[in-house]
């Protein structure tokens, strides 16, 4: 989704609850008596997952232990070694903070102007579903088009952007060729793109909160902004940091829209983590390295994942 | 997501927020309306200025030129099989798995479940680089099977299908048990028509995702004749030269854009229901 290819447990975060899950299905025994053959439903999707998921998955940890170079043809045992040296790595650092720079920078966008979208249009009405559609719209479209439009939207003289900035009466600025600048600008066509998918997840939470609640605090005769933030505010908490997990877990995975708007320039100032993954992998075939440099990755979406899985078992213990 | 009307709308903030929202959209859509009419101007206008799109001259050019030189529809092409063939794939295979975890009992079932939801948590990332040696030495770089593959093992439509099935009341297939029914048959004539919403739902997510996938076919299909759309556009960007021709650029960023935008006006309901983890019922 469009959406911008969300991991699959960012995308059934709301609803998702894998410990339950489990727990739930031994809890309920399903008809019929237990026979092995019944596993054979389930055994075409565990040989693909085994082969495409489990296989590569154990051979990147032990290609991170390993300085393998495709093009110098060298392959030996390094232990850790991948990993100390990305320690002290000044482009891997660099790559590091501005994927965390690139979170701090556009997380709060979403949750505020997510919500204060969906707090608008959270409505009946042709015209609230139509404005619906157009925030939620460019999310469909895939990374390459929007880094084309964009490319086009910033193109020095001709652009969209020089001309408004050229009516406005100052001199002509190329954003995304200054060090300072180009991260920011990633962040801006970011949340251009995507700022649908956290109005789609508050518009669900909003529908959830009870009506009774808002009935009951319309006999208080209680004003709009105390009913918001008596009623509106602590009922969408859970949807909040939700959002808040959800994008930063996408965000970290970030990768084509800086890639192709800036190369991860000017002068690394744009470079992500998975950029990095994909330069030493598939530009200096430093196999080991950046198979290593995957499972920080890996790493740091995990605490995040672990996280989200913690806000779904909290919210059912207290619904 | 259907909107019922919310305490919050009345009011004077509820009377400005909705022009203050339109002007906002207004922005929102400018760079995609920008493009659009830019597309339909000559070359040699838009080389002088980019303003003032909407007075003559007009011209088709930009398009016919899309159709006759570029390799556009090759790609979307291309971009369709892979789609719909993973899409099918998904769907099949998830709905026998969900089937049977949901339904079945099996030897380990509880454990195999287990297994299966921790892949969950495996960003594609992780796996990018030895999933590329491994497809590289079976050679099978530059083939549709290499595009549609990887992405079948994600586990998230095998839960999804699982999470569904459990819903549907034990009653229905009871009678069925007792009449010594297979349990093929079972699944084929009553549990899988009762699960058309979740496949729709699993089946345009899993669509949109394989079509706007770019990490995995950016690596692994090499061959400018084997590039999805999204791929492919990626290449027109990387060798991004105003000479080719800016109006030009603009036909082809409004011809990519077009095919997933139409499928999005049709199942709206469904990609929304997806994005927000319900399933249309």
């Amino acid at each position: 989704m469009t959406v911008p290819a969300p991991p699959p447990t960012a995308v059934a975060a709301p609803a998702a609850r894998p410990a339950r899950a489990v727990q739930r299905l031994t809890e309920l025994p399903a008809p019929g008596e237990q026979r092995w053959t019944n596993g054979l439903f389930v055994a075409p999707f565990l040989v693909i997952y085994l082969l495409l998921l489990v296989v590569p998955l154990v051979y990147g940890l032990w290609l991170s232990l390993r300085h393998a170079d495709l093009l110098g043809g060298t392959s030996r045992f390094v232990g850790l070694g991948n990993y100390l040296e990305l320690w002290r790595d000044p482009i891997f650092l660099g790559a590091v903070r501005n994927t965390v720079v690139f979170v701090v920078m556009t997380t709060p966008v979403f949750v505020i102007l997510g919500l204060a979208l969906a707090l608008a249009l959270n409505r009946p009405g042709l015209l609230a579903a139509a404005l619906r559609a157009i925030f939620f719209g460019a999310s469909v479209l895939s990374v390459t088009v929007v880094t084309l439009v964009w490319r086009l939207v910033m193109m020095p003289d001709h652009g969209l952007f020089a001309n408004l900035w050229r009516d406005l009466g100052r001199s002509p600025v190329q954003p995304l060729a200054i060090e300072g600048l180009s991260l920011a600008v990633v962040a801006v066509v970011t949340v251009w793109w995507i700022i649908g998918f956290p109005m789609m997840l508050f518009l669900a939470g909003l529908q959830q909160i009870p009506r009774e609640l808002y009935e009951a605090a319309a006999l208080d005769s209680a004003g709009r902004w105390r009913t918001f933030v008596a009623i509106t505010l602590p009922s969408l908490k859970r949807t909040v940091a939700l959002v808040i997990v959800i994008e930063v877990v996408l965000q970290f995975q970030l990768f084509g829209q800086a890639w192709f708007l800036t190369l991860g320039g000017p002068n690394g100032s744009s470079r992500l983590i998975v950029q990095f993954v994909y330069e030493k992998g598939f530009r200096e075939w430093q196999l080991g390295y950046a198979a290593a440099s995957a499972q920080v990755l890996f790493a740091l979406m995990l605490v995040g994942i672990l996280l989200q899985m913690w806000l779904a078992r909290r919210r059912e213990v207290t619904p | 997501v259907t909107a019922a009307r919310h305490p919050m709308s009345g009011g004077l903030g509820g009377r400005l927020a909705i022009p203050a929202v339109v002007l906002l959209a207004a922005i929102w859509m400018l760079p995609l309306a920008w493009v659009f009419a830019a597309s339909f101007k000559p070359n040699e206008v838009l080389m002088v200025r980019t303003d003032g799109l909407l007075s003559p001259p007009f011209t088709l050019r930009n398009y016919e030129n899309l159709i006759g030189t570029s390799s556009l529809l090759r790609w979307l092409a291309n971009s369709a099989v892979v789609a719909l063939g993973q899409t099918a794939l998904v769907l099949v295979l998830s709905s026998l798995a969900g089937y049977g975890f949901a339904r079945t009992s099996f030897p380990g079932k509880r454990w195999v479940f287990g297994f299966v939801l921790a892949g969950l948590a495996v960003p594609e990332q992780a796996i990018l680089i030895p999933l590329h040696r491994l497809f590289a030495g079976l050679q099978l770089h530059n083939t549709y099977s290499a595009l549609i593959l990887p992405r079948l093992a994600a586990p998230f439509g095998v839960y999804l299908m699982t999470q569904y099935f459990k819903a549907i009341p034990r009653e229905i297939e009871e009678a069925a048990l007792l009449d010594n029914t297979s349990r093929l048959k079972i699944f084929l004539r009553i549990v899988l028509p009762m699960s058309l919403p979740a496949q729709a739902t699993l089946g345009i997510f899993s669509f949109l995702t394989a079509w706007n996938d770019y990490l995995w076919p950016l690596v692994s299909a090499t061959r400018p004749d084997m590039y999805t759309l999204t791929v492919g556009l990626a290449s027109i960007q990387t060798n991004f030269a105003q000479a080719e021709g800016i109006g030009f650029l603009m036909a082809q960023a409004v011809f990519a854009g077009l095919p997933i935008f139409i499928v999005y006006l049709f199942f709206q309901k469904y990609i929304v229901a997806a994005v927000s983890g319900t399933t249309v019922g």
